[in-house]
């Protein structure tokens, strides 16, 4: 047995201890903060899986975006009136049968692999050269599966218009309910003058060295997101009401010019979301600037929430 | 040569490895909060710092020396000032609030 | 076994915990929780599809990953939604359950109106 392999039992003991915690733990914060535990875990396993791109996103959206969320989220049902009915044994029983079968099911699949793994691997690398990437994961993402990335990023607005359209109608176009803690001088206010130049480097770091490495449009949103909400939350800029153009306008503007190159591309290079041979990577590097602008102000939108209060003039 | 910094690294990262071990032990048997603290930001950053200096030798070119630098330091500056705002937090609510 | 292997069964086992976590608690924010869990699951597993057909000199094949990354960002979106509902849900009946057991319950009436 080698190092790595003692290595990667301890990390699979910790991820299922930790994962079942999360779910039998009576307290909800003790639940979140496990699941963000889980999720930096997680991410580690990514990694010796060879799958840094997804480490890299498992880190900043499951562990990161979705434990901020589920905290803020805890916070505010604090004032709740919880309820102590647990469901009855029998139904807990039948559900932790239910549960084993569909495990043991998944199990089973694993461990009686095909005889012949099934891959794209050689297509992707035969023809990768040709968009200019050096990052084979960047090729799929916006070379072969242009559309699911298209379609994801459409997704991540209509998530944002359905938080919004959540807003009581008195409030509709008004300001997110972030909470904001200002206090001059405080630590706080200090970390969101110190961090968010460092921050917004390693944003433009990750989108720029993700054609080559891991790394992409995604990772570095969600940096410049993080640093937004602190921004917001020290309470050095004002959260803004949805109903301002510019917000409006950087939200769609990363879809927007890839729906326009993809379009362009049926006329250029027959076929949506085809690239003209020779631009290929220009145009990819010019979709994902305009995606990390867009990303990080949709998920910093996403994580304030629907508005709460009506702009005061 | 390279034997040399290989066995530097080793016992550069198991002395972080200890300190890490150390803090985690501190954070899971300290009586209250403050205490708690002290055993994170203190040894965290101990052992983080160690693991990172065992690492530059192998670390990939100047820049990427340069990188493990600036994420132990960002994890210096990010650990102290989180732990500056729960100790606020603490002692504004009281250790149970 | 091959730590690809490893990690699937970890991935099975997740998507179990998840599950159970699902249909047994009663409170939203926990069900949100733990269908995260069940996801990362089934990530998981993707990830092993990946590993074990790595070839062309790569550590795994890159479209599993690409299909894994786009699924993430998919279901922070949706976790997002998620949770926006259950705070209105708090903010219309003062409550963090669906509980469909006590129709007498006490904030029946701000619900109506």
């Amino acid at each position: 047995m080698t190092i790595l392999s003692v290595f990667d039992i301890g990390l699979v003991v910790l991820l299922l201890g930790i994962g079942a915690s999360t779910i039998a733990a009576r307290e909800a914060f003790a639940a979140v903060i496990g699941f963000v535990v889980y999720g930096l875990l997680l991410s580690i396993a990514w990694v010796r899986l060879s799958a840094v791109d997804v480490a890299l996103t498992e880190a900043a959206i499951g562990g990161g975006m979705t434990g901020m969320l589920m905290l803020g989220a805890v916070a505010r049902l604090r004032v709740a009136k919880g309820s102590d009915t647990r469901a009855s044994l029998p139904a807990r029983v039948a559900a932790g049968v239910l549960s084993a079968i569909v495990a043991a099911g998944l199990a089973i699949a694993i461990l009686s692999p095909p005889e012949a793994i099934p891959t794209l691997a050689p297509m992707v690398m035969e023809n990768l050269a040709q968009s200019g990437l050096g990052n084979p994961v960047a090729g799929v993402l916006f070379v072969y599966r242009a559309l699911d990335t298209l379609l994801e990023k459409v997704v991540l607005i209509l998530a944002l218009l359905g938080v919004w359209s959540l807003a009581p109608d008195n409030v509709w176009g008004g300001i997110p309910g972030l909470r904001v803690y200002a206090r001059p001088d405080s630590t706080l206010t200090f970390l969101a003058q110190l961090l968010p130049p460092v921050g917004i480097v390693v944003a433009i770091y990750m989108c720029w060295v993700g054609a080559k490495e891991p790394g992409g449009a995604f990772q570095g949103g969600t940096v410049l997101a993080a640093m937004w909400l602190l921004v917001m939350i020290a309470g050095l800029t004002s959260v803004p009401s949805i109903s301002q153009t510019w917000l409006r306008v950087l939200v769609v503007v990363g879809p927007v010019i890839f729906l326009a190159i993809g379009l362009a591309g049926m006329v250029l290079a027959n076929a949506f979301l085809a690239y003209p041979s020779g631009y290929a990577k220009p145009l990819i590097v010019a979709v994902e600037v305009a995606l990390t602008l867009s990303i990080g102000v949709a998920l910093g939108l996403l994580a304030a929430g629907p508005p709460e209060r009506v702009q005061q003039q | 040569m390279n034997l040399v910094l290989d066995i530097f690294t080793v016992s550069a990262v198991s002395a972080g490895a200890l300190f890490l071990l150390a803090g985690t032990v501190g954070l899971l048997r300290f009586p209250d909060p403050l205490t708690r603290l002290h055993a994170l930001t203190k040894v965290d950053n101990l052992g983080l710092g160690l693991v990172v200096l065992g690492l530059l030798p192998q670390a990939d070119g100047p820049f990427g020396a340069l990188k493990l630098v600036s994420i132990w330091l960002l994890v210096q500056l990010s650990g102290a000032i989180v732990a500056q705002l729960i100790a606020g937090a603490v002692r504004q609510r009281g250790p149970h609030g | 076994m091959t730590a690809a292997t490893l990690f699937g069964l970890c991935g099975a086992a997740l998507v179990g915990f998840g599950l159970y976590g699902l249909v047994t608690n009663p409170e939203p924010l926990r069900k949100i929780l733990a269908f995260n869990l069940l996801g990362s699951g089934v990530f998981l597993v993707f990830g092993v599809v990946s590993r074990r057909a790595a070839a062309s000199g790569l550590g795994g094949d890159p479209v599993p990953q690409a299909m894994v990354i786009t699924a993430i960002v998919v279901a922070f979106a949706a976790t997002a939604m998620a949770i926006a509902l259950v705070l209105r849900l708090l903010q219309e009946t003062g409550r963090s359950t669906l509980s469909a057991d006590n129709p007498g319950g006490t904030d029946t009436d701000r619900g109506n109106s």
